[in-house]
């Protein structure tokens, strides 16, 4: 969908504003609000570069710089910490070469930490894009990654 | 017409998806429909049945027979074996077993089984079928408030029943509806705060899932209260699931006429909208909500005035909790003299607890305001993982407080814990056990905090880093004692000038995990020569 299109869904009202900046990310294949889809959304609501801007930047579910194909993100909340996540955290970082908010040389992962992600019965968690997965160790992490290399 | 001869409850939320309940919804229709079974065996989906950590959960009707960890593969055989033959699969069998009922504050030797109010629908009814939440009672409340109670009664049984707060708090709720309806200005709204991001705490997502309709009552409820034609539902990004079946539920009730203009005849129109956040702890504060529900950086404002009289867009407006809101619906129905029944005489009703970390059986509980902390741990989440001992909780959480083991026996509720300098908070107890590093939990709060921190305030943007570096010295041994106290006095400082409660309420779990496990905080630093 082209970013017109995604703005039109939307009454250019400034309460919608997180939802637009939502649609254009998901729909952004680099996975973050471009110069350019800041500038769409700005002119949409009539607000300045500069206002789209402080908003995106303030809201940990947008990023404002390129991101990979998909989106690790691991809760580092007390209670995943209590489970494990630190291990795991260190985890991610050997396997896939990157350090928090890195991007992996082949793209395919970005790796991140989230908040509490409300899933804490199945500590340690995290998100891989929308899906969520549970009861974490390196092997499950492995395999999941693994899955998702191959379904590419 | 058929007669269904067996129901079969499959649990899908957000925890069962993951383990795979889609997958085993599907395998079970296709084996039920291959075995010509389609007529008699209905496949239901309902919310958390409250055991989490235990796979896709199943429950077969009339039997009342609980499967644990199932996964598609089991399908033919339960359909074979159990569905036409009635022989239970008792390997698949449910051994920790979710207690559905409350638990009476006084035991009384047995467990009185008892109906749960918040979640007493869920992981029963199917929350996607709005027949099931009115053949449970459902929508008697606001038919009710239409043609007995009228808006100034329903805000007087409100206040009657005694319904603070459940978000954290604990204001009592008639009061902020009172002051909404006496303030001048129009329109007026009603916000449910669903942004749940305290971490450990994920009732109000399960009850969003498992009982849509409540929260959509308990809305028009206090809508018709305080005269608002409009209400909107702030709910966390990350909660797909619940924003699907909220959506679901609020399109089910305009097409019958429960919402929308002039509902059931009585002259009140009410209408709902659900808006999605973006990750940000500090929008579960009300004024922060309000700025992001404008379409804002989400950063608190100066209070007062306070949203009862200028809120969203100026406006009065009411922001309550899920929790609170689905309290409201039971209160109105069943009349505020049954709520006073359960709980203590200072705190009426039942609280939502999540009950997770190193127990045995980890999940979503409800139980009577009153209950001890013991109660909690050891009849309803069967006790320590592994037989170990118990070490510590940190309840209400990250902005909760530790408690050691001389709290197990005190009493939970809003107004008891506040005399033990700790507090309810979001319901979430964290259980740890003797292994826990106690610095390394404060090190993950801490940690948590300099990340959420907004950065508005000067006391909450520095103090929160400056926290961080003291905490992960001590938590590398290279901690002194002054460290300890510049801990203490900098949380001090916060907690007298932060912002909002964000950064005013990190002392409580420095200041408590000093109280419980002082010797063991001490320890980590170098001793002076």
């Amino acid at each position: 969908m082209n970013r017109e299109a995604i703005l039109k869904k939307f009454e250019p009202n400034l309460s919608n504003i997180l939802y637009i900046m939502h649609d254009l990310q998901d729909n952004n294949p680099e996975r973050y609000l471009a110069k350019e889809d800041i500038e769409a959304c700005g002119d949409y609501l009539n607000v300045p570069y500069s206002y789209v801007h402080s908003v995106a930047s303030f809201y940990t579910m947008f990023s404002l710089k390129p991101r990979g194909r998909n989106i690790i993100r691991l809760c580092e909340s007390p209670p995943c910490h209590l489970m494990g996540a630190d291990s795991l955290i260190d985890y991610l970082k050997g396997s896939l070469k990157v350090d928090i908010g890195g991007t992996t040389k082949d793209g395919m992962f970005t790796l991140e930490l989230t908040s509490c992600l409300g899933v804490c019965g199945v500590a340690p968690a995290m998100m891989l894009n929308e899906e969520m997965f549970g009861n974490l160790t390196p092997e499950k992490v492995d395999s999941i990654l693994d899955k998702r290399r191959k379904e590419i | 017409m058929n007669l269904v001869r067996n129901h079969v409850l499959i649990s899908i939320d957000a925890g069962t998806i993951m383990a795979g309940a889609r997958a085993v919804e599907k395998a079970l229709v296709d084996e039920i429909n291959r075995q010509g079974l389609a007529g008699e065996i209905a496949v239901l989906e309902t919310g958390s049945i409250g055991a989490t950590g235990q796979g896709v959960v199943i429950v077969v009707y009339p039997e009342g027979l609980y499967y644990a960890n199932v996964t598609p593969e089991d399908a033919s055989e339960i359909v074979e074996e159990h569905l036409l033959k009635g022989r239970p699969v008792k390997r698949l069998i449910m051994t920790e077993m979710p207690r559905q009922q409350v638990i009476r504050k006084e035991k009384t030797g047995l467990l009185k089984e008892q109906a749960r109010i918040v979640l007493r629908n869920s992981g029963v009814i199917n929350p996607e079928n709005i027949d099931e939440y009115i053949a449970e009672g459902g929508y008697e409340g606001i038919e009710r408030a239409f043609t007995e109670l009228k808006p100034a009664g329903v805000i007087k049984e409100i206040k009657d029943s005694g319904l603070v707060g459940r978000g954290g708090a604990a204001f009592t709720t008639a009061m902020k509806w009172d002051f909404a309806s006496k303030a001048p200005g129009d329109p007026k709204y009603i916000i449910c705060n669903a942004d749940e991001g305290e971490p450990g705490t994920f009732k109000d997502r399960l009850i969003l899932e498992g009982d849509p309709h409540k929260l959509i009552e308990g809305m028009m409820l206090a809508g018709y209260a305080v005269g608002a034609a409009k209400g909107f539902i702030y709910i966390r990004g990350e909660y797909a699931l619940s924003i699907e079946r909220l959506e679901k539920a609020i399109t089910q009730a305009r097409l019958y006429g429960l919402l929308g203009e002039n509902i059931l005849e009585s002259g009140f129109s009410f209408d709902l909208a659900v808006m999605k956040g973006a990750g940000a702890y500090v929008c579960g504060e009300e004024t922060a909500l309000i700025e992001s529900l404008e379409g804002k950086r989400g950063h608190p404002r100066n209070k007062p005035p306070y949203p009862v009289t200028e809120g969203l867009w100026g406006k009065p407006t009411v922001v309550n909790n899920v929790e609170t809101l689905a309290n409201v619906p039971e209160i109105i129905r069943n009349g505020a003299a049954w709520y006073r029944g359960y709980g203590t005489d200072k705190c009426p009703g039942t609280k939502v607890y999540t009950i997770i970390g190193n127990v045995a059986t980890p999940g979503l509980i409800e139980a009577e305001m009153g209950t001890t902390l013991r109660d909690i741990i050891y009849e309803y989440a069967g006790g320590i993982k592994e037989g170990k001992k118990f070490k510590g909780a940190l309840v209400g959480g990250a902005a909760g407080a530790f408690m050691g083991p001389e709290m197990l026996d005190a009493k939970m509720d809003f107004v008891n814990l506040k005399e033990y300098a700790a507090v309810l908070g979001s319901g979430a107890i964290l259980v740890m056990d003797e292994s826990t590093d106690i610095v390394g939990m404060l090190q993950s709060v801490l940690h948590f905090f300099k990340h959420e921190s907004c950065g508005h305030c000067v006391p909450c943007r520095l103090g929160t880093k400056q926290l961080v570096e003291i905490v992960d010295r001590i938590a590398g041994g290279k901690g002194k004692v002054e460290d300890i106290e510049s801990l203490v006095k900098i949380s001090e400082v916060m907690r007298d000038t932060s912002f909002c409660p964000l950064g005013q309420s990190l002392n409580l779990p420095i200041s408590s995990s000093l109280k419980y496990f002082r010797d063991e905080v001490y320890g980590r630093v170098q001793q002076p020569a």
